[in-house]
């Protein structure tokens, strides 16, 4: 029987918040928030770190994209609840069961993204660096990764939304940031805790969206738009 | 018996294909309340999404909509439709509704606005009326778009019905949800396996659907567009949740 099934009738003059539970909880809340935000950091880091390799490889070798981008496309259609309900049984009810199923999530839209970043780079300007003596690899660095970059942020702004909604699920796995208090709420029954969770997590996204949009003006100030 | 055995052993067990808590029940009820939420969400998200991109307005209000709907988790949703109305298929519905209007409306939206203006002028200069030009033009060309929205939600619907169970509804969530409270990672691990197949099935019928209801004549411009990359504002299909 799952616990909300048995919650009996719902109170409907209960308010939609009290203010003096936050005032009260201000340290569950904040902790709660904190590890949301640790665990977005290690999803979205960890997803990037991954998918650069692989999304430069699929970019370079034409035959390996389209396996590539259909092995990440499989992943994603997989419901979270499901993907973190197949890991369980391996990896428990861990923070890395989470991670696994977060940073799968992310790699489409990275590796996606990174592949078309870098087929934009115009033919010339790449001719130009050749030109101008090179080598391959300091080409990708200097030339190639920085002219991709709006479109790699663009990715990793997706990237990052999503997966602090998602976060809200791994809650059910006991490790679930501001969806402890989702899940708290539902529970009990309690709105408060809902209504603290559910604003927080959109806010939370709304900050991360806006400062990624920030870093990218930062890093690539030749883009005046 | 090794894990996968005993995972193999449940779906051997007769008991778990009969009566109102057997597979085959918990099947229908999902399929069932994915159709009639996708169903109602595009009764309300199309007539909006196409009449906007037909005039061209409005297009930060479609845009901004699919962007909040990305932000708000759909546990959050649930959550609070139960708080409105009341645990059962009640709040499932709507919590279902409610995500999948963004991806159809902004996707119709941009459909309709992105038809270029040379073929509307093409057709007028054939004589074609104003309706004409919206049903024989307008409507075909952006059809790709529009159902790759309603692929989106449709693929994402099935994905949440799967949490409803969290609020006291059927589907095959049930028995991810009834697993963890029983500790019987059995049972969970093959709910999990029946929910990954059903969402298979349903992409690939969405799919099947997109690719029938697109006029072959726009077929193959359609299939060169699939290489895009996903952008901040674009449609893109979401992780299910």
């Amino acid at each position: 029987m799952a616990p909300a099934a048995s919650a009996p009738l719902l109170d409907a003059t209960e308010p939609w918040i009290r203010w003096n539970w936050v005032g009260g909880h201000v340290d569950l809340i904040l902790g709660d928030l904190g590890q949301h935000v640790e665990l977005t950091v290690i999803a979205v880091g960890a997803g990037l770190l991954i998918a650069i390799p692989i999304g430069v490889l699929a970019w370079r070798y034409r035959g390996s994209r389209a396996p590539v981008l259909g092995l990440a496309g499989a992943v994603y259609t997989i419901p979270s609840l499901a993907l973190f309900a197949l890991l369980v049984p391996w990896t428990g009810l861990t923070v890395l069961t989470a991670e696994i199923g977060l940073v799968s999530y992310t790699l489409l839209i990275l590796v996606r993204n990174i592949v078309v970043g870098l087929d934009g780079v115009p033919a010339e300007v790449r001719d130009a660096a050749l030109g101008m003596g090179y080598r391959p690899l300091r080409q990708l660095l200097r030339v190639e990764l920085p002219l991709a970059l709006p479109v790699i942020i663009a990715g990793l702004r997706i990237a990052t939304v999503t997966t602090i909604g998602l976060i809200t699920i791994t809650a059910l796995i006991g490790e679930g940031g501001l969806g402890q208090l989702l899940y708290d709420g539902l529970q009990r029954d309690f709105r408060t805790p809902l209504v603290v969770g559910s604003v927080l997590s959109v806010a939370l996204a709304v900050v991360a969206d806006l400062s990624l949009a920030l870093v990218q003006r930062l890093l690539t100030p030749w883009r005046t738009a | 018996m090794s894990f996968l055995g005993r995972v193999v052993h449940w779906f051997l067990d007769p008991a778990h294909w009969h009566g109102d808590f057997g597979i085959p029940n918990r099947v229908e009820e999902h399929v069932v309340m994915s159709l009639v939420a996708t169903g109602a969400a595009l009764l309300i998200a199309l007539p909006i999404g196409l009449t906007l991109g037909h005039f061209g307005r409005g297009g930060a209000l479609a845009i901004n909509i699919s962007n909040v709907g990305r932000a708000l988790p759909s546990f959050a949703i649930l959550v609070i439709a139960v708080q409105l109305v009341g645990i059962g298929p009640k709040p499932a519905f709507l919590a279902l509704v409610a995500l999948a209007v963004p991806p159809i409306m902004t996707n119709s939206f941009v459909g309709m606005r992105d038809v270029s203006p040379d073929l509307r002028d093409a057709a007028r200069g054939l004589g074609m009326s104003d309706l004409r030009v919206l049903l024989r033009v307008e409507l075909p060309n952006a059809l790709p778009v529009v159902m790759a929205g309603v692929r989106t939600a449709g693929v994402q619907v099935v994905a949440t019905a799967t949490l409803a169970a969290l609020v006291g509804w059927g589907g095959l969530g049930r028995f991810i949800i009834d697993g963890f409270s029983q500790l019987d990672y059995v049972q969970v691990f093959a709910g999990a396996l029946l929910v990954v197949v059903l969402s298979a099935v349903a992409e690939l019928s969405l799919a099947l659907l997109q690719w029938a209801l697109t006029p072959a004549g726009i077929r193959s411009a359609a299939a060169a567009d699939r290489g895009h990359a996903v952008r901040a504002t674009a449609p893109v299909a979401e992780p299910a949740t």
